[in-house]
């Protein structure tokens, strides 16, 4: 954690220096509080000035968390946050720049920023709140709510195919992409920790539970034996306690990866989780596991490798142009090439 | 070859004929090296001190089929011993590279104007795919005009038989060729363009021998040929002194926005995404990394205008450059800049729509579009550049105002500004206005911070940085309270606000120069004009106060607000004429803000205005 503070001593702060004044107004019981209490729990142990901090969000039910945060913020247009804090990022390297956003906000209208700020690898903290649902519009489908969901502008089933942002994100060759829940404060915790220490862009896919128009979607996940957690280097395996099978994943030959009972297949078959893989397939194997999260789930860090970052690219040119040419001169540049003079 | 001869060899030097300025237009293939050879004489022209004024004229098509008439590309240059206002309406000389060109410029060549053709491109072949049944060239039809035929294909291939170059490759300096010719005949220095050729093709010299040999092939055959018996000279022009360089309207703007960089103390951030005809001003930045400029090329034309407003959070100078198509989508991000009260650069090449439209054509047809083109009250101050030139004074301008006021400013040029060129008096870099502002720090003001408590003059809200201790704040699309910068739903606090905001931006005008108006007192018309059609309304005003009218001209360059004067400068005037490349926008603002009587003169070509349609306009109003 030692960029993000330009250099500077860290800072000793408590949760309670990042609350803002305002008064949170989500639904109550909404998975968004337990996401806000973790990040502001966190926040300190960055070490970072608060005036350093930037939440920057687009629109939707989640989008209101920089409000709530004692930090520098801005909460601004659908889909656009991952744009707007592009901008800040690459000409501000001395920030840490962090994005609310959720599954309509990222994957719907703003598909298109999201996947391009991934590929960029720009320094940006991306926390993507997926509730399945359009929360702030009152229940409508979203872009991750499973086929045939029924509500108020599906009457008689959805007919879209929802995405995997896991998936999603490794498509686009994020080099930091992890997945958690808004319940599981310790996890949760944990990859944010993970998250302030990458370099570039850092993705997490937290199932928040929207109690009002999509209660339970996770509830799946939040059952023990369906909870597959990753951690780098040990056998993937999960269940197992209170009488449960406990099973393991296996690479499956011909490609892919799949669940088996560990007794059927004995602990060294298991597949190693690799989170540094240069290569995403096992990864995007890993995160086809559940489509949606109805069964087993992968959750922790699926990817975690290391690229050049835009802003430092970025920077470095300025940089070097600088060394070379010397610093710009106005004059001289308004009187390159032809010129006459008249008396 | 004779007309390769060492130059003190030469045949008596032919007559000379002195004459006041001339219009040359250029036409070829897309393939033809036009718009080179054009440059070219423009650079030479401008050395030699003549005021001077171009139009290239291309297709959007980067090769639409060889010869066929699509892919004609045209480059036009008025040059003069007096200061003159635009391309010209029509050219006095053309130089037609093949039937294509001869065929969609032939009708803009008064008759008894001078034509010269590539007689070797007259085949078979390329008078079908210009839809000629007979060749003009024998068939009587240019008998009006002084036809000059010269083999240029062939003189260029027999000029290069020596040289190391292909067959293709020598044909294709004959562009060169005719540059020689046309050097000649208008008196203008070599050096330049054969450094420039030798330069350009450094790293293959046989290709620059082959241009540089075509170049004085053409000049030597002007010479000699018996073809050509009088040369003509245009004198220096008197302009004002100074150093001067030739410059386009998209090479004024992107120095513009260094110099608005440079003066405010702020690093430059530009992102964009391509399109025609702006896209030359994000290559030109992306080269200035001397100047720690950011030019970022985003996804699409909404993430170029968000990254910008995210750098201007940051304490940039936010800029984002585009075409109307491209600004359309960008609407949503600058309502956002409105309400957030941050300082944005919005540069909009105009050109002709609607949607796709004519890319590489002009219009002015977006002032309604940057004037109302966002949902709800969202008052944004709008300024338009008058000439290639003054693109460099109008970025400068448009970053003054965003940082004043803390807005986001709509700067509207078009492709005729961005791609026309003239000779530029190269400003005092001292004498650039100081644009700089201040950041809130804990100092700046008294009790709380309040990011919403507004500067008593300009009505602009504090500019408070991320990386300034103790300013935290949020700011954010929702509807703010007065002060606090709060999300408020509070019906009162929204009429106050939306009041708020109209008037800063209109209290801008009492910041802004009065509208001058070029009159001598007694004139009953006044036209109005306003952007980039600056050049050929004061050329048309000219003509009709040569043939004895009376009429005042006013410019403006200010379109949101107008300048403080501009309601009773029009109400002076019992008449009054509005030319505008649209449907009448402007003629629309004044009529409904200062319930005159103006009348439109509209025409949506995709070319600039000619003086003569608009001095017919004025005097059919005198
Ligand atoms: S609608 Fe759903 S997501 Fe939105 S605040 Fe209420 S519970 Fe949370």
């Amino acid at each position: 954690m030692k960029d993000g503070n330009g250099g500077r001593p860290l800072v000793q702060l408590t949760a309670k220096d990042f609350k803002s004044d305002q008064e949170v107004r989500w639904c109550p019981g909404c998975g968004d509080y337990a996401i806000l209490a973790a990040v502001q729990g966190f926040m300190p142990e960055l070490g970072i000035a608060r005036e350093r901090i930037v939440f920057i969000s687009g629109i939707g039910c989640a989008a209101r968390f920089p409000y709530y945060m004692q930090t520098y913020g801005m909460h601004s247009i659908h889909g656009r946050a991952p744009a707007i804090a592009t901008g800040l990022s690459s000409s501000r390297p001395d920030l840490s720049v962090w994005v609310v956003t959720g599954d309509g906000d990222a994957l719907s209208i703003g598909g298109n920023h999201l996947i391009h700020v991934l590929r960029r690898n720009v320094n940006l903290k991306i926390l993507l709140f997926n509730n399945q649902i359009y929360g702030l519009t009152k229940g409508q489908y979203s872009p991750t709510s499973p086929l045939g969901t029924h509500n108020k502008t599906t009457p008689f089933g959805s007919l879209d195919y929802p995405f995997n942002p896991v998936s999603l994100a490794l498509g686009a060759e994020a080099t930091f992409v992890a997945r958690s829940v808004d319940t599981d404060r310790a996890h949760l915790t944990e990859i944010l920790r993970r998250v302030a220490e990458h370099k570039g862009s850092a993705f997490v896919e937290i199932y928040q539970n929207c109690n009002v128009y999509n209660d339970g979607a996770f509830d799946a996940v939040r059952e023990q034996e369906n909870r597959i957690l990753l951690q780098h280097g040990e056998p993937i395996r999960f269940g197992g306690e209170d009488g449960t099978v406990e099973r393991g994943v296996v690479v499956r030959p011909g490609g892919g990866v799949e669940i088996v009972d560990v007794a059927s297949v004995g602990e060294d078959a298991l597949l190693r989780h690799d989170e540094s893989a240069e290569d995403p397939s096992l990864a995007f194997a890993l995160s086809r596991l559940s489509h949606t999260p109805v069964g087993p789930t992968p959750l922790g860090i699926f990817r975690a490798v290391e690229r050049p970052v835009y802003d430092t690219l970025m920077a470095e040119q300025i940089e070097v142009t600088k060394r070379e040419l010397g610093e710009g001169d106005l004059k001289k540049l308004l009187h390159a090439g032809d010129t006459w003079a008249i008396s | 070859m004779l007309y390769l001869r060492d130059r003190d060899m030469a045949a008596p030097p032919k007559p000379v004929e002195k004459v006041d300025g001339v219009v040359i237009r250029f036409a070829g293939d897309s393939g033809d090296g036009m718009q080179l050879a054009g440059a070219r004489f423009t650079s030479e022209t401008a050395m030699m001190g003549n005021d001077l004024s171009t139009l290239p004229d291309f297709p959007a098509e980067i090769r639409a089929p060889a010869g066929s008439l699509p892919g004609v590309s045209g480059f036009q240059i008025h040059f003069s011993d007096h200061d003159i206002l635009t391309p010209g309406d029509e050219p006095n000389v053309l130089v037609a590279m093949n039937p294509a060109a001869l065929r969609t410029n032939l009708r803009d060549l008064p008759r008894s104007g001078t034509l010269i053709v590539n007689r070797d491109a007259f085949t078979d072949r390329n008078l079908e795919k210009a839809r000629y049944t007979a060749n003009p060239l024998e068939d009587g039809s240019l008998d009006d005009y002084h036809v000059h035929e010269v083999p240029l294909t062939s003189l260029t291939l027999e000029a290069l038989k020596d040289v190391e170059v292909t067959k293709r490759e020598a044909e294709r300096s004959k562009n060169m060729f005719a540059l020689g010719l046309m050097s000649w005949l208008y008196h203008r220095p070599t050096e330049g363009t054969i450094s420039y050729l030798e330069k350009k093709f450094q790293s293959r010299p046989p290709i620059a021998e082959a241009n540089v040999l075509a170049f004085k092939a053409g000049w030597a055959y002007g010479e000699t040929s018996e073809d050509f018996r009088v040369t003509y000279e245009i004198a220096p022009a008197k302009l004002p002194p100074g150093t001067y360089r030739n410059i386009r309207g998209n090479q004024a703007l992107s120095l513009g926005l260094l110099a608005a960089s440079v003066k405010s103390g702020l690093p430059l951030f530009l992102g964009a995404y391509p399109i025609t005809p702006a896209s030359e001003i994000l290559e030109d930045l992306s080269r200035r990394k001397d100047f720690g400029v950011r030019t970022f090329q985003a996804e699409d034309e909404i993430a170029a205008v968000g990254a910008a407003l995210g750098a201007s959070f940051g304490g940039a100078l936010g800029v984002c450059t585009s075409s109307g198509p491209g600004v359309v989508l960008k609407m949503e991000t600058i309502g956002l800049a409105v309400t957030l009260e941050l300082p944005l650069l919005i540069i909009d090449v105009q050109r002709a729509g609607p949607s796709t439209g004519m890319p590489t054509k002009p219009e002015q047809a977006d002032l309604l579009l940057a004037m109302w083109g966002r949902n709800a009250e969202s008052p944004v101050p709008v300024i338009a550049a008058s000439t290639p030139g003054g693109c460099f004074d109008a970025a400068i301008e448009a970053a003054r105002i965003a940082l004043k006021y803390r807005t986001p400013v709509f700067l509207l040029s078009d492709a005729y500004l961005a791609n026309g060129s003239e000779p530029w008096l190269i400003p005092d870099v001292d004498f650039l206005p100081d644009i700089s502002t201040r950041f809130a720090d804990a100092e700046s003001h008294e009790g709380d911070f309040l990011p919403y408590r507004r500067d008593a003059e300009t009505l602009a809200r504090p500019w408070a940085i991320p990386g300034t201790p103790g300013l935290e704040h949020r700011i954010g699309g929702l509807e703010k309270a007065d002060g606090t910068g709060n999300v408020s739903y509070d019906p009162d606090n929204h009429d106050h606000m939306v009041r708020l905001r109209a008037q800063k931006v209109a209290g801008i005008a009492a910041d802004i120069p009065e509208l001058a108006v070029d009159e001598q007192g007694d004139e009953e018309l006044l036209v109005l004009s306003w952007g980039g059609t600056y050049g050929p309304v004061q050329a048309g005003v000219r003509r009709v106060r040569n043939d004895g009218g009376k009429v005042a001209h006013a410019h403006l360059g200010y379109l949101n607000p107008f300048p403080r004067n501009t309601g009773d400068v029009l109400r002076r005037f019992e008449k009054i004429l509005v030319p505008e490349m649209n449907l009448g926008q402007l003629s629309k603002l004044v009529r409904a803000e200062f319930l005159v009587d103006a009348v439109g003169y509209n025409r949506v070509r995709g070319l600039p205005f000619r003086s003569s349609e608009l001095a017919e306009a004025m005097k059919g109003m005198l």
